[in-house]
C-alpha cells in the first residue's frame, strides 16, 4: 500500500513537472516582445523593466529561477497590474471560485446519484424518464448555455435572484446550477447503469430472502456498492467543474480565478496565464491523487500490494 | 395440478417418434445469416433516440453545406439599415450587432463546429492506433513506459492545454487558427483511443486466430492491421462518435471565451459570445439560436455514441 501511494505520488509529481515544464517553455516561445503594447519607451526602462522580470537572464537560467520559486509558492509578478502579484491575485479569486465549484459539487453529489438511483429502482417508469430527459440536457447543453439560459429565462423573470455580480448566497444558485447540471447528468446515468447491475447480485437476492426491509436493501446493500464507480469518476469531475468555471464566471460577473485568467488570456499577461495555468494543474493533479487514494479505501475489493489491473 | 394434466394430455405419442435421417429440412439454416455490420445496423435502427441523432446529425452536415447558400446572404456582408432585426421573413435567424444575416452565419459556424469535431476525432483515431497498436504489440517493460507516459499526458487538464495552445499560437488579435485549434484538442484527447485499442490487442492478440496467424509467419504489423484492428472497430467507432461532440464543445467553449477565429468567420461558439453582448440589450435570439445548434449537435452525437455502444454490444443494453 505504501509502495503504491509513493508510486501513485511520484507520477503526480512528474506530471505536474511536465506541466510547468511544457508551460513555461510555451509562454517564453511566444514570438514577439512582451512589452512592445506598452509603446516607445526609454531603452532604460525598457532594460529595466527586462530585469524586473528576469527577461534578460538566459532562458535556461530563467526556468531554474522560475521553478524554485514555485517550490517557495511564489507565482512572480503580474505583467499588467503594477499593484498585485500573482499571488494577490490568486488570494483573492481562488476563494470564490472554490466557494462556488464545491456548491456546485454539493449539487450535484446530492441530485445526481439519487436520480440515477431512482432511474434504476424504477426502471422504465416516470422517474426512469425524467432521470432520462435530465442526463440528455445535461450532456448536450454545455455550460455557458445553460448559464445564459437560466439568466434569460430565470433571473429575470425571478425578482429576488440576480443576474450576475457576487458577495451573498443568492449570487451563487444560478452559476453553481448552471455548472453542476453536466456533472450531475453524468453521475446519474453512471448510477443508474451500476445500479441496475448491482441489484440484479446475488447479494442483493440474499437480503431480500432474509426478510430485510426494501429501504435497507437499497441504502445498505444496492447503494453502497453501486456508487463506486462514481467515487472513481469524482476526480475527473471536479476537474471538469474548476475549468467549467472560466466561462460561468464570464456569463455572471464573478470575480473568481476563472475570470482572472480569462481576462490574462485576453491581455496576454503572460506571467499571469502561466501561474493560474501551473496553479489549476496543481489543484487538479491534487485532486486526482487524492480521490484516487479515497478511492482504494472505500473500494475493499482493490489490492493495494498488487500491481494493478 | 390441473395444469400438469393438460400437459400430460398435450405429450402424444407421435412426438416422441425417432427422427429421420433422410430429414431434409434438418440440417437447414432458416434465416439468411446477417453478418456483423448489418446486424449492428438492424439493432442500431431499433433504437429510436439513436437514429433521431443520426437524422439530425445528416441534416446539420446537409444544411451546413446548403445553409449558407439559399439564404441570399453572406456571412461577412454587413448591412447597416439591419441592425439586430429580429428573425423574420427575409432574415430567418435574424441579424447580428452589424447587420449581418445570422441564418448564413449559424451554418457557416456549423460547417467549422463540425469539421473541427470531425477532424479532431480522426486524427485522435490515428494517433491512438498507431500507440495504443505498438504498446499492446510491444514487450512489457515498453508497454509499460508507454502507458505511463500516456497518463502523464492524460492528467493534464484538456481545456487548460486548448486554452493555453490557442493563446500561444494565435497571433494577438488574428483569432486562432483552425490547424492550432485542432493541435491543441488532438494534444492529450488521443490518450483514451490509445489506451483502448492497447487493451483490445492485448486481449486479442492472445486469440487462436492471433497464434494461428503467427505460426504461418505473419509479422506482428500485420496481425495488428488485418486481424486486430478489424476486430476493434466497434468500440473504436463509439469512440470516435464520443470524441466529435468533446471537440465541438471544446471549441465552442474557446469560441466563447474569444479564442476562436477571427471574425468575420464564425464558429457556433464564437457566435454564442457574440451573442452575449445582445442579451443585457434585449436580443436574446442572438445567443439563444447558435445555443441550441450547438446543444443539437451535442445532442445527436452522443445519443448515436451510446446508441452505438448499445447496438455493437446488446449484452451492455440495459
Amino acid at each position: 500500500m505504501k509502495k503504491y501511494l509513493l508510486k501513485r505520488f511520484i507520477m503526480s509529481i512528474i506530471t505536474l513537472w511536465t506541466i510547468i515544464t511544457v508551460t513555461f517553455f510555451l509562454m517564453h516561445s511566444i514570438p514577439g516582445d512582451p512589452f512592445k503594447k506598452e509603446g516607445k519607451m526609454p531603452p532604460a526602462v525598457y532594460e529595466n523593466l527586462l530585469k524586473k522580470y528576469g527577461l534578460d537572464k538566459p532562458l535556461h537560467e530563467q526556468y531554474v529561477i522560475y521553478l524554485k520559486n514555485l517550490l517557495r509558492g511564489d507565482f512572480g509578478d503580474s505583467m499588467k497590474s503594477r499593484v498585485e502579484t500573482v499571488n494577490d491575485m490568486i488570494r483573492r479569486g481562488f476563494p470564490v471560485s472554490a466557494y462556488l465549484g464545491l456548491e456546485a459539487l454539493l449539487i450535484a453529489l446530492v441530485f445526481g446519484p439519487t436520480l440515477g438511483a431512482l432511474a434504476a429502482l424504477y426502471q422504465n417508469k416516470v422517474p426512469d424518464y425524467i432521470s432520462m430527459i435530465i442526463a440528455i440536457i445535461g450532456i448536450s447543453v454545455p455550460s455557458f448555455i445553460m448559464g445564459t439560459i437560466l439568466i434569460q429565462f430565470v433571473a429575470k423573470n425571478v425578482s429576488w435572484l440576480p443576474i450576475g455580480g457576487w458577495g451573498e448566497f443568492k449570487h451563487t444558485l444560478l452559476p453553481a446550477l448552471a455548472m453542476s447540471l453536466m456533472p450531475l447528468a453524468y453521475m446519474a446515468r453512471l448510477m443508474r447503469s451500476s445500479m441496475l447491475e448491482v441489484l440484479n447480485q446475488d447479494y442483493i437476492k440474499t437480503a431480500k430472502s432474509k426478510g430485510i426491509s426494501k429501504a435497507a436493501v437499497i441504502l445498505k446493500h444496492a447503494v453502497r456498492n453501486a456508487i463506486l464507480p462514481i467515487v472513481s469518476v469524482l476526480g475527473t469531475l471536479i476537474s471538469n467543474l474548476l475549468v467549467g468555471s472560466f466561462v460561468i464566471e464570464k456569463i455572471f460577473g464573478i470575480p473568481g480565478l476563472g475570470s482572472f485568467f480569462v481576462k490574462s488570456i485576453n491581455n496576454r499577461d503572460y506571467t499571469l496565464i502561466m501561474g493560474t495555468t501551473i496553479f489549476y494543474a496543481i489543484i487538479l493533479i491534487t485532486m486526482l491523487f487524492l480521490v484516487d487514494i479515497a478511492y482504494m479505501f472505500i473500494d475493499p475489493r482493490i489490492k493495494l500490494t498488487k500491481e494493478g489491473r | 395440478m390441473n395444469s400438469e394434466a393438460n400437459v400430460i394430455k398435450e405429450l402424444t405419442p407421435d412426438l416422441f417418434e425417432p427422427a429421420l435421417r433422410e430429414d431434409k429440412n434438418a440440417e437447414k439454416i432458416r434465416r439468411p445469416s446477417i453478418k456483423y455490420w448489418p446486424d449492428v445496423w438492424r439493432r442500431l435502427k431499433q433504437n429510436k433516440l439513436a437514429m433521431t441523432g443520426l437524422t439530425i446529425i445528416i441534416l446539420m452536415i446537409a444544411m451546413s453545406i446548403i445553409g449558407p447558400l439559399i439564404s441570399g446572404y453572406s456571412y461577412f456582408e454587413q448591412n447597416y439599415d439591419l441592425i439586430n432585426v429580429h428573425p423574420n421573413k427575409t432574415n430567418w435567424f435574424g441579424t447580428d450587432e452589424l447587420g449581418r444575416d445570422l441564418f448564413t452565419r449559424v451554418w457557416y459556424g456549423a460547417r467549422y463546429s463540425l469539421i473541427i469535431g470531425v477532424l479532431a476525432a480522426a486524427i485522435d483515431f490515428i494517433i491512438g492506433v498507431i500507440y495504443g497498436g505498438i504498446s499492446g504489440m510491444s514487450s512489457r517493460q515498453v508497454d509499460s513506459i508507454m502507458m505511463r507516459i500516456a497518463e502523464v499526458v492524460y492528467s493534464i487538464p484538456y481545456l487548460l492545454v486548448v486554452i493555453l495552445l490557442s493563446v500561444v499560437f494565435s497571433k494577438e488579435g488574428a483569432g486562432t487558427s483552425m490547424f492550432v485549434l485542432i493541435l491543441a484538442m488532438t494534444l492529450t484527447d488521443w490518450v483514451p483511443m490509445a489506451i483502448l485499442v492497447r487493451g483490445q490487442v492485448l486481449q486479442l492478440k492472445e486469440a487462436e486466430y492471433s497464434l494461428a496467424a503467427e505460426s504461418l509467419g505473419a509479422s506482428n504489423g500485420w496481425i495488428l492491421r488485418k486481424h486486430i484492428i478489424p476486430n476493434t472497430m466497434g468500440p473504436i467507432l463509439v469512440n470516435i462518435t464520443l470524441t466529435i461532440p468533446r471537440a465541438i464543445f471544446a471549441e465552442a467553449t474557446l469560441g466563447f471565451l474569444g479564442l476562436g477565429f477571427q471574425a468575420p468567420k464564425s464558429s457556433l461558439g464564437s457566435l454564442a459570445n457574440d451573442g452575449l453582448a445582445g442579451l443585457a440589450v434585449g436580443n436574446a435570439y442572438q445567443i439563444i439560436i447558435p445555443a441550441i445548434f450547438i446543444s443539437l449537435i451535442m445532442f445527436a452525437f452522443n445519443v448515436l455514441g451510446d446508441g452505438l455502444r448499445d447496438a455493437l454490444d446488446p449484452r451492455l443494453r440495459k
